[in-house]
């Protein structure tokens, strides 16, 4: 006969409500655990799936991911010339917050390098990629857009002709996927009066001194579009991606990217490395402190359960003891209440977690070894939880029973 | 006081029992110097005023509170020698003895057959085995139409004679009863007495039941009274 099994019976409601508190718990510390491996996986998705073996970006920068990072954007050219280079890409990203139906809309602007990049590797659930150079993007799902739904980004409209699942930058944003010049373009955008008066003041540099005073047609066209200045440079892109040639040794090509004094050359391991070891690290120390914490918590309130639980029963353990039960009899009554209250408390808690985890603002990754070590701490607690009830039970006084 | 009874080996044998309580200026003898043998089939009433030391004499008899002085042996093999036990007690208990208390004592969260199982399971019984005989032990007291309840389910009566059957579990030489009848009315007391002399005699055990309730008396072998911790014996049945 199972005597913790019998009691439970008896006390179903209180150990439901145990249960499922001590389910929720665990429930908070897995997904805990599930939101660090999503950090990392967001953080370190696009790096993966983009697809590139270097990364040129500012001399001296850990760009474009853990900080600000310009680069010219004919450096794609000159890297084009590397011998063993297969292609070079122009990368820009950036964040932006709009007003879309009523809502604010925070977007990972991120430029493809078309013609030579449309967006066809993206893990596409809708729609199709990129097909113009202009006015179209593909979106994540994250960002609620529909498909062949329109969004004012600058002065531009865009038209959403691809949906992506999970693809999301290292904040949780979605990414949405433009060619590099529209997104330059949002991301440069201006009024038209800060344009005006950008003009007017170029005007008056250049006549102020001896250049525009000789020639008056260069004034002329200081006060014209920036395109038409040749002296002014194209916009400044985040960094460029290169692609190795099948066969090329991937560090000889980096080498000679180092010798050049405008860039720092990155590996897309060394990339990952720089977003791990900076943006997600701290968030990683952060939400492993309060899983302990959470864990402490949890064997706290599961000791005094299991204690109280033990406390409502010393008359009828002293009755046992009376009757000559053995301490692994009382012992196993408790243990074995812990152990279940961990056990089905740790179920609920995939279980539960499985219904709300997707519904979490942030990805949250919930892998086998994580759940595997979840299980092994569940234990380790269910066993220590039960040890306070445990010694009370061993100091309980067979005569206790005569003096009631 | 000695009352004894020589010639068989008696169920019970309490020689010279003194339990002293605290020391010094605080010292209380609550039991001095008893001594009692009851044999197997016997049925033994225990009288006195409260504080007398009936309780302290059955609890040590039940090797849950030992005696500061003397000897007891159970079914003729020693087991205490004063606060020195000559044996694993809660095995010995386990095997050995029954107890039945004024309240039934009964575990809450077990069904009536399972608080007379459990009795046999503690005892390393099958669990097949111990479900027989605690319907048979029921039956035989008559509640095994209750088998199934819990014991919040069962009257005061019916929750006695579940505690009774849990005392005859394991078959014991022994039953200590500790007021048993006084959370009953008059017939239900009378009714459960007639149960301990009935097990007694049909079963063998031996019995010793403190009670207050004089009404009954007839029904025991013999009684005895104890006032001021010393036992003497009271009028035979």
């Amino acid at each position: 006969m199972n005597l913790a099994l019998r009691d439970i019976r008896h006390n179903r409601a209180r150990f439901a409500l145990t249960t499922l508190g001590i389910g929720l718990l665990l429930m908070i510390v897995m997904g805990m655990g599930g939101i660090y491996r999503g950090l990392i996986a967001e953080a370190t998705l696009l790096v993966d799936r983009i697809g590139a073996d270097l990364w040129l970006v500012q001399a001296s920068t850990r760009g474009p991911f853990a900080e600000i990072s310009r680069v010219a954007g004919n450096l794609e050219d000159r890297a084009r010339a590397v011998p063993g280079v297969a292609s070079a890409r122009r990368f820009v990203s950036h964040t932006v917050q709009r007003e879309h139906r009523g809502r604010p809309l925070r977007i990972v602007v991120q430029g493809l390098s078309w013609p030579e990049d449309r967006g066809d590797w993206l893990p596409l659930i809708a729609g199709r990629p990129l097909r113009q150079a202009h006015y179209e993007m593909v979106a994540d799902r994250s960002l609620g857009l529909a498909l062949g739904e329109q969004v004012r980004l600058g002065k531009d409209v865009y038209r959403v002709v691809g949906l992506t699942q999970g693809m999301v930058g290292s904040g949780g944003d979605g990414l949405g996927f433009f060619s590099v010049a529209d997104a330059q373009a949002i991301q440069f955008d201006e009024p038209p009066e800060a344009t005006r008066l950008e003009r007017a003041a170029r005007f008056d540099r250049v006549v102020a001194n001896d250049l525009g005073r000789v020639q008056p047609l260069l004034a002329d066209r200081s006060a014209g579009t920036s395109a038409n200045i040749p002296a002014f440079g194209q916009p400044l892109v985040s960094a460029v991606m290169v692609t190795v040639k099948p066969g090329a040794n991937p560090a000889a090509v980096a080498d000679t990217f180092r010798r050049w004094p405008d860039v720092t050359v990155y590996s897309t391991a060394a990339q990952k490395d720089l977003l791990l070891s900076g943006m997600v690290d701290k968030a990683r120390r952060q939400l492993g402190l309060f899983r302990v914490l959470l864990v402490i918590i949890s064997t706290i309130i599961m000791a005094l359960i299991i204690y109280t639980l033990t406390l409502d029963k010393l008359h009828d353990l002293a009755m046992l003891k009376l009757m000559g039960a053995r301490n692994r009899v009382l012992a196993g009554l408790i243990l074995q209440q812990s152990l279940l209250i961990g056990a089905l408390g740790y179920a609920l808690a995939w279980w539960l977690g499985q219904y709300a985890f997707p519904r979490f603002p942030r990805l949250v990754v919930i892998q086998t070894p994580d759940l595997i070590a979840l299980a092994g701490i569940v234990l380790g607690i269910s066993v220590l939880a039960s040890l306070l009830g445990i010694w009370k039970a061993m100091r309980v006084e067979p005569n206790k029973v005569l003096a009631t | 006081m000695n009352a004894s009874t020589p010639n068989r080996v008696a169920a019970v044998a309490a020689e010279r029992l003194t339990k002293v309580y605290g020391s010094g200026n605080t010292e209380v003898v609550a039991m001095n110097d008893v001594s009692l043998q009851v044999q197997r089939g016997e049925v033994v009433a225990l009288l006195g005023p409260s504080g007398a030391g009936k309780s302290t004499l059955l609890t040590a008899l039940g090797l849950v509170n030992p005696p500061t002085r003397g000897r007891i042996a159970i079914g003729g093999q020693p087991v205490l020698d004063g606060d020195q036990p000559l044996t694993d007690l809660r095995a010995f208990r386990r095997q050995h003895l029954g107890f039945v208390f004024q309240k039934a004592n009964l575990i809450p969260f077990l069904t009536a057959v399972e608080n007379v199982q459990v009795a046999l399971e503690i005892n390393e019984v099958t669990p097949r085995q111990a479900r027989r005989r605690a319907l048979e032990l029921l039956d035989y007291l008559g509640v095994a139409e209750r088998a199934g309840n819990l014991p919040e389910a069962l009257s005061g009566g019916q929750q006695q004679r579940v505690a009774v059957a849990r005392a005859l579990a394991n078959d014991p030489s022994l039953i200590l009863a500790d007021e048993p009848t006084a959370a009953l009315d008059s017939h239900r007391g009378r009714q459960v007495m007639e149960l301990f002399c009935r097990v007694a005699h049909e079963r063998g055990a031996a019995v010793i039941v403190v009670t207050h309730d004089h009404r009954a008396l007839d029904v025991f072998d013999r009684t005895f009274e104890m006032e001021d911790g010393r036992l003497r014996p009271g009028h035979s049945a």
